[in-house]
Protein backbone atom coordinates (compact mmCIF):
# COMPACT_ATOMS: atom_id res chain seq x y z
CA UNK A 1 0.00 0.00 0.00
CA UNK A 2 1.26 3.25 -0.80
CA UNK A 3 1.15 5.88 2.02
CA UNK A 4 0.86 9.35 0.56
CA UNK A 5 0.92 10.75 4.73
CA UNK A 6 3.48 14.25 4.49
CA UNK A 7 5.94 14.69 6.89
CA UNK A 8 5.54 18.03 7.73
CA UNK A 9 8.57 20.23 9.52
CA UNK A 10 8.04 23.44 11.02
CA UNK A 11 10.20 25.57 13.36
CA UNK A 12 7.58 27.10 16.07
CA UNK A 13 10.53 28.73 18.24
CA UNK A 14 13.46 29.81 18.22
CA UNK A 15 14.71 26.39 19.68
CA UNK A 16 12.10 24.44 18.64
CA UNK A 17 11.46 22.16 15.85
CA UNK A 18 7.89 20.51 14.81
CA UNK A 19 7.27 16.89 12.86
CA UNK A 20 4.25 15.96 12.34
CA UNK A 21 2.37 13.34 10.78
CA UNK A 22 -0.64 10.78 10.16
CA UNK A 23 -0.18 7.26 10.15
CA UNK A 24 -3.12 5.17 8.64
CA UNK A 25 -3.25 3.28 11.71
CA UNK A 26 -5.79 3.03 14.93
CA UNK A 27 -4.27 5.29 18.23
CA UNK A 28 -3.90 2.18 20.13
CA UNK A 29 -1.25 0.52 17.44
CA UNK A 30 0.68 3.99 16.78
CA UNK A 31 1.46 4.55 20.56
CA UNK A 32 2.40 0.92 20.85
CA UNK A 33 4.93 1.30 18.30
CA UNK A 34 5.96 4.54 19.89
CA UNK A 35 6.89 3.12 23.26
CA UNK A 36 7.52 -0.92 23.23
CA UNK A 37 10.67 -2.19 22.66
CA UNK A 38 10.34 -4.63 20.33
CA UNK A 39 8.44 -2.06 18.28
CA UNK A 40 10.65 0.50 18.29
CA UNK A 41 13.29 -1.62 17.63
CA UNK A 42 11.86 -2.26 14.25
CA UNK A 43 11.47 1.44 13.08
CA UNK A 44 13.62 3.67 14.78
CA UNK A 45 16.64 3.46 13.61
CA UNK A 46 16.78 4.66 9.60
CA UNK A 47 17.94 1.84 7.35
CA UNK A 48 21.07 0.80 6.84
CA UNK A 49 20.91 1.77 10.71
CA UNK A 50 18.98 -0.84 13.32
CA UNK A 51 18.16 -0.15 16.46
CA UNK A 52 18.99 -2.41 19.35
CA UNK A 53 17.36 -2.27 23.44
CA UNK A 54 19.94 -3.25 26.30
CA UNK A 55 17.08 -2.25 28.58
CA UNK A 56 13.61 -0.20 28.46
CA UNK A 57 11.51 1.10 31.26
CA UNK A 58 8.71 2.74 29.68
CA UNK A 59 7.08 4.63 32.78
CA UNK A 60 8.00 8.00 34.27
CA UNK A 61 11.06 8.33 35.52
CA UNK A 62 12.16 5.20 33.46
CA UNK A 63 14.49 4.93 30.55
CA UNK A 64 14.90 3.45 27.00
CA UNK A 65 18.88 2.44 26.68
CA UNK A 66 19.90 1.33 22.97
CA UNK A 67 22.29 1.41 20.39
CA UNK A 68 22.19 2.41 17.01
CA UNK A 69 24.11 0.17 14.82
CA UNK A 70 25.83 1.15 11.47
CA UNK A 71 26.51 -1.11 8.65
CA UNK A 72 30.30 -0.58 9.34
CA UNK A 73 29.71 -1.68 12.68
CA UNK A 74 29.37 2.04 14.05
CA UNK A 75 27.72 1.82 17.25
CA UNK A 76 26.19 5.02 18.99
CA UNK A 77 24.53 4.62 22.79
CA UNK A 78 21.72 6.43 23.48
CA UNK A 79 19.37 6.99 26.11
CA UNK A 80 15.76 8.56 27.10
CA UNK A 81 14.69 9.79 29.44
CA UNK A 82 11.16 9.77 29.85
CA UNK A 83 9.92 12.39 32.23
CA UNK A 84 5.90 12.36 31.97
CA UNK A 85 3.60 9.66 30.00
CA UNK A 86 -0.03 10.14 30.04
CA UNK A 87 -1.13 6.74 28.47
CA UNK A 88 -2.21 7.29 24.22
CA UNK A 89 -2.31 11.29 24.77
CA UNK A 90 1.29 12.04 24.77
CA UNK A 91 4.69 11.58 26.43
CA UNK A 92 7.99 13.85 26.91
CA UNK A 93 11.36 12.32 27.02
CA UNK A 94 14.72 14.13 27.36
CA UNK A 95 17.37 12.22 24.96
CA UNK A 96 21.02 11.97 25.18
CA UNK A 97 24.19 9.95 24.01
CA UNK A 98 25.60 8.10 26.36
CA UNK A 99 27.79 4.66 26.78
CA UNK A 100 26.89 1.12 26.61
CA UNK A 101 26.05 1.75 30.80
CA UNK A 102 24.07 5.09 30.06
CA UNK A 103 26.58 7.24 31.71
CA UNK A 104 25.56 10.43 29.68
CA UNK A 105 27.76 12.13 27.55
CA UNK A 106 27.90 15.58 29.18
CA UNK A 107 30.12 17.14 26.17
CA UNK A 108 26.98 16.85 24.08
CA UNK A 109 23.76 18.68 25.01
CA UNK A 110 20.43 16.44 25.27
CA UNK A 111 17.43 17.22 23.54
CA UNK A 112 13.70 17.40 24.98
CA UNK A 113 11.02 15.31 23.17
CA UNK A 114 7.39 16.15 23.47
CA UNK A 115 5.49 13.43 21.31
CA UNK A 116 1.82 14.11 20.96
CA UNK A 117 -0.57 11.51 19.61
CA UNK A 118 -4.53 12.45 18.19
CA UNK A 119 -6.99 10.11 16.79
CA UNK A 120 -8.55 11.16 13.84
CA UNK A 121 -11.23 8.42 12.77
CA UNK A 122 -8.78 5.26 11.74
CA UNK A 123 -5.63 7.66 11.35
CA UNK A 124 -3.65 8.62 14.06
CA UNK A 125 -1.98 11.96 13.57
CA UNK A 126 1.58 12.18 15.62
CA UNK A 127 3.25 15.43 16.30
CA UNK A 128 6.85 15.22 17.64
CA UNK A 129 8.12 18.43 19.12
CA UNK A 130 12.33 18.87 19.33
CA UNK A 131 13.16 21.12 21.95
CA UNK A 132 16.93 22.44 21.31
CA UNK A 133 19.00 23.33 24.86
CA UNK A 134 19.25 27.12 23.53
CA UNK A 135 18.51 29.18 20.73
CA UNK A 136 21.72 28.98 18.77
CA UNK A 137 22.13 25.10 19.30
CA UNK A 138 19.95 24.55 15.83
CA UNK A 139 22.75 26.51 14.07
CA UNK A 140 25.38 24.99 16.21
CA UNK A 141 24.01 21.86 14.67
CA UNK A 142 24.13 23.34 10.97
CA UNK A 143 27.31 24.19 11.27
CA UNK A 144 29.29 21.66 13.00
CA UNK A 145 27.25 19.20 11.12
CA UNK A 146 28.59 20.67 7.51
CA UNK A 147 31.94 22.10 8.47
CA UNK A 148 33.17 18.87 10.15
CA UNK A 149 32.52 17.18 7.10
CA UNK A 150 30.15 14.83 8.19
CA UNK A 151 28.43 12.44 5.82
CA UNK A 152 25.36 11.13 5.41
CA UNK A 153 24.41 8.67 2.51
CA UNK A 154 21.68 6.79 3.94
CA UNK A 155 20.77 9.66 6.43
CA UNK A 156 20.38 9.11 10.34
CA UNK A 157 19.16 11.01 12.33
CA UNK A 158 21.22 10.17 15.25
CA UNK A 159 24.38 9.51 13.68
CA UNK A 160 23.68 13.51 12.73
CA UNK A 161 22.77 14.77 15.99
CA UNK A 162 25.61 12.97 17.80
CA UNK A 163 28.14 14.96 15.16
CA UNK A 164 26.12 18.24 15.74
CA UNK A 165 24.51 18.59 19.28
CA UNK B 1 14.03 47.03 21.14
CA UNK B 2 16.05 43.41 21.92
CA UNK B 3 17.83 42.60 19.19
CA UNK B 4 16.86 39.95 16.79
CA UNK B 5 18.20 36.30 17.65
CA UNK B 6 20.61 34.94 15.44
CA UNK B 7 18.17 32.11 13.90
CA UNK B 8 18.83 30.51 10.15
CA UNK B 9 15.44 28.97 10.03
CA UNK B 10 13.63 32.19 11.16
CA UNK B 11 15.13 33.86 8.80
CA UNK B 12 14.17 31.98 5.62
CA UNK B 13 10.51 31.34 7.22
CA UNK B 14 9.65 35.22 6.23
CA UNK B 15 8.25 35.10 2.49
CA UNK B 16 9.67 38.66 2.45
CA UNK B 17 12.89 37.75 3.74
CA UNK B 18 12.70 34.40 1.18
CA UNK B 19 12.24 37.03 -1.88
CA UNK B 20 15.23 38.99 -0.81
CA UNK B 21 17.52 36.02 -0.74
CA UNK B 22 16.05 35.18 -4.22
CA UNK B 23 16.61 38.56 -5.48
CA UNK B 24 20.24 38.85 -4.03
CA UNK B 25 20.74 35.29 -5.75
CA UNK B 26 20.88 37.05 -8.85
CA UNK B 27 23.03 39.79 -7.79
CA UNK B 28 24.28 41.95 -5.22
CA UNK B 29 22.17 45.08 -4.47
CA UNK B 30 21.80 48.59 -2.92
CA UNK B 31 19.56 49.06 -0.01
CA UNK B 32 17.63 51.23 -2.18
CA UNK B 33 17.23 49.09 -5.03
CA UNK B 34 16.52 46.81 -2.98
CA UNK B 35 13.54 48.53 -1.29
CA UNK B 36 12.34 49.47 -4.79
CA UNK B 37 11.32 45.98 -5.38
CA UNK B 38 8.84 45.81 -2.57
CA UNK B 39 5.77 47.62 -1.52
CA UNK B 40 6.32 47.60 1.75
CA UNK B 41 8.48 50.31 3.60
CA UNK B 42 12.17 50.80 3.33
CA UNK B 43 12.38 50.74 6.94
CA UNK B 44 10.59 47.12 7.00
CA UNK B 45 12.87 45.76 4.34
CA UNK B 46 16.04 47.61 6.28
CA UNK B 47 14.36 45.31 9.45
CA UNK B 48 14.45 42.00 7.18
CA UNK B 49 18.06 42.72 6.11
CA UNK B 50 19.41 43.43 9.36
CA UNK B 51 17.70 39.74 10.43
CA UNK B 52 19.55 38.23 7.38
CA UNK B 53 22.20 39.93 8.21
CA UNK B 54 22.68 38.79 11.87
CA UNK B 55 22.29 35.13 10.60
CA UNK B 56 24.83 35.38 8.45
CA UNK B 57 23.04 34.78 5.01
CA UNK B 58 23.41 38.34 3.45
CA UNK B 59 26.96 40.58 4.10
CA UNK B 60 27.42 44.07 2.61
CA UNK B 61 30.38 45.32 0.67
CA UNK B 62 31.15 48.90 0.43
CA UNK B 63 31.92 49.56 -3.63
CA UNK B 64 32.70 53.48 -4.08
CA UNK B 65 30.08 55.41 -2.09
CA UNK B 66 27.27 52.62 -2.32
CA UNK B 67 26.60 49.35 -0.37
CA UNK B 68 25.85 46.64 -1.89
CA UNK B 69 24.23 43.69 0.07
CA UNK B 70 25.70 40.23 -0.91
CA UNK B 71 24.16 36.80 -0.26
CA UNK B 72 25.93 34.00 1.37
CA UNK B 73 25.15 31.17 -0.56
CA UNK B 74 27.43 28.93 0.73
CA UNK B 75 25.32 29.56 4.30
CA UNK B 76 22.19 29.07 2.18
CA UNK B 77 22.51 25.72 1.03
CA UNK B 78 24.11 24.68 4.65
CA UNK B 79 20.56 25.15 6.06
CA UNK B 80 18.64 23.40 2.81
CA UNK B 81 20.62 20.47 2.77
CA UNK B 82 20.35 19.93 6.72
CA UNK B 83 16.93 20.50 6.88
CA UNK B 84 16.51 18.12 3.77
CA UNK B 85 18.75 15.70 5.37
CA UNK B 86 16.94 15.64 8.84
CA UNK B 87 13.75 15.58 6.48
CA UNK B 88 15.03 12.43 5.13
CA UNK B 89 15.75 10.70 7.86
CA UNK B 90 12.32 11.11 9.35
CA UNK B 91 10.99 9.85 6.40
CA UNK B 92 12.81 6.92 6.04
CA UNK B 93 11.68 6.54 9.70
CA UNK B 94 8.13 6.44 9.06
CA UNK B 95 7.93 4.86 6.48
CA UNK B 96 9.28 1.91 8.30
CA UNK B 97 6.90 2.80 10.94
CA UNK B 98 4.04 2.57 8.30
CA UNK B 99 5.13 -0.86 7.44
CA UNK B 100 5.47 -2.13 10.38
CA UNK B 101 1.89 -0.78 11.43
CA UNK B 102 1.03 -2.13 8.10
CA UNK B 103 1.67 -5.95 9.42
CA UNK B 104 0.32 -5.45 12.57
CA UNK B 105 -3.25 -3.96 11.51
CA UNK B 106 -2.91 -7.42 9.42
CA UNK B 107 -2.13 -9.78 12.29
CA UNK B 108 -4.69 -8.04 14.26
CA UNK B 109 -7.16 -8.84 11.59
Amino acid sequence: MINLNETKIEKTSPTTLLVTRTFNAPLSLVWSAWTQQELLDQWWAPKPWITKTKSMDFSEGGLWLYAMCGPEGEIHWCRIDYKTITKEVNFTAKDAFCDENGTPNTEIPGMNWSNTFSPTGDTTDVSVEITFVNETALEQIIEMGFKEGFTMAHGNLDELLLSLK
Amino acid sequence: MSKQRRDVFQAIADPTRRSILALLALQSMTPNALAEKFETTRQAVSKHITILSECGLVTSEQKGREIFYKLEAEKIKEVDHWLEQFRKIWETKFSQLDELLSNLKNNEQ
